[in-house]
């Protein structure tokens, strides 16, 4: 299954093309570092959102040119950034408080698994090593949505999207919607709730490959997403 | 009034051993390199060092590590592209860390700051960043309570400076440096530019010179993406 798997499922600039088709014009956004990132390439035209990163910027545009970056003007991944007009700096307190006090519309962050109740695990495996947290049990609690982009199951083949999360958790009930490699969920009232599939995968086969009871409530549409 | 201090050296010259240092930046942005390596200079012992990170390459804070005159690390992600002196020491059991969520440890320093021994936040609620640490619930959520964050110094970074403290930031370099200047019993910025008193505009000061201690101009400092970008090295490293 694995092998077919691979052939019909999104690939992550895939996964954030649909996420990005979920922004709306006003949104506070924070994309968390890595994979969530790419969502801002896939901006749908016309819609203006305002990206916030924890170290103090809001409004911020694209990496610069090779050659022209200026190190104090950086985001969380300490990847270099543009301003765009509008912009604001601000001191890491008021950034928290941005993150916190709800005034974000949405975060989207990475996961190592999901669960039924909103449960996010993304910080830890618990496998020992140097811990390091950063800004992603802030994150999860106070924006007005909080999605994950994730493949829909391991390397190995594993749900990541589970009754219950047995990796270290980054916070409790808090995540709103996942969009995966294989489909688009909503977790509601501690259920997941399907919302979208990829047309080449039966219910049946997309349940045998999540780790909970994926629920059917009003219409599945088709996911469907362009080459990118 | 005039706080103004004529070099790194000087301005760090009473941080002994065992001190609490809380240090500006966000990975290089906004790190105060000469005042750190100014205390490298110095060689007190163990320092307990508070920053977002531990250190990346071989100056800075990481240097600091390296050259064996920290003993705890107060930080949110010890974790980066080039980490191995702390890795390699914590692994060792030869250095602590106390491990706090970015916005947990900007408020706590705030808090240290203004004067609030404790406060609640969700962060953290229902992980094992909150074991031992009490929980109370208000308006139907669950909050756990966390403490304030003070220091014997602040090192930090500022665009503008005057004699009487008040400070300017570049950018992104401003951090966790506003907040930190206010938690600190004795407050360091480097500046790099001095002016004279009202030669910032009173509406654009950022940090009150209240909050500040000492100042020292350095003008045309080093900044720690670059110098690690150079592979730069802290002492550097003798032929």
């Amino acid at each position: 299954m694995t092998e077919q798997l691979d052939k019909i499922k999104l690939s992550n600039a895939q996964i954030a093309w649909r996420a990005a088709q979920d922004l709306e014009t006003g949104f506070y956004v924070n994309l968390g570092i890595g994979f969530p990132e790419m969502i801002a390439r896939f901006q749908p035209e016309g819609r203006e959102v305002i990206y916030h990163t924890e170290n103090g910027v809001l409004g911020f545009g694209e990496a610069p040119k090779a050659g022209e970056e200026d190190w104090d003007l950086i985001n969380a991944g300490k990847k270099a950034i543009t301003l765009k007009p509008g912009a604001a700096f601000f001191h890491h307190a008021d950034s928290f408080a941005m993150v916190r006090g709800g005034h974000l519309d949405l975060a989207v962050l990475g996961a190592y698994q999901v669960a039924e109740t909103g449960d996010l695990a993304n910080w830890s495996t618990g496998a020992g090593g140097v811990p390091a947290v950063g800004g992603a049990m802030d994150l999860v609690h106070g924006a007005k949505r909080v999605a994950v982009v994730t493949d829909h199951v391991t390397k190995d083949g594993q749900p990541k999207l589970l009754r219950r999360c047995t990796m270290p958790l980054t916070g409790v009930g808090c995540v709103t919607r996942v969009y995966t490699s294989l489909a688009v969920v909503d977790v509601e009232g501690g259920r997941f709730v399907l919302r979208e599939k990829l047309p080449a995968i039966s219910l049946d086969d997309l349940r045998a490959l999540t780790g909970a009871t994926l629920h059917v409530s009003g219409p599945v549409a088709d996911l469907v997403v362009p080459e990118v | 009034m005039d706080k103004r201090i004529d070099s790194p050296a000087e301005a760090v010259r009473r941080i002994s051993d065992g001190a609490t240092v809380m240090i500006g930046g966000f990975g290089g942005s906004g790190a105060p390199i000469e005042l750190i390596h100014a205390l490298i200079d110095r060689r007190p012992k163990d320092l307990t060092v508070i920053n977002n990170n531990a250190g990346n390459g071989h100056v800075g804070i990481a240097a600091m590590i390296e050259q064996g005159i920290v003993r705890k690390m107060v930080c949110s992600f010890p974790r980066s592209a080039d980490p191995r002196v702390f890795t390699e020491l914590y692994l060792a059991g030869r250095i602590e860390l106390e491990l706090v969520p970015q916005g947990t440890l900007a408020e706590r320093i705030r808090a240290g700051g203004a004067g609030i021994p404790a406060f609640y936040t969700p962060t953290s609620v229902g992980t094992e960043l909150a074991a031992g640490k009490p929980v109370e619930t208000f308006d139907g959520r669950t909050y756990v309570r966390e403490r304030w964050l003070k220091a014997d110094y602040a090192l930090i970074k500022a665009e503008l400076g005057d004699p009487m403290g008040n400070l300017t930031y570049r950018m992104a370099a401003r951090n966790f440096n506003p907040i930190m200047a206010m938690a600190a019993a004795h407050t360091i910025a480097q500046v790099s530019h001095l002016v004279p008193a009202g030669g910032i505009d009173p509406e654009q000061v950022i940090t009150p010179g209240i909050f500040v201690d000492s100042v020292v101009e350095v003008s045309d400092p080093r900044q720690e993406e670059v110098l690690n970008r150079q592979g730069a090295a802290y002492p550097e490293a003798v032929a």
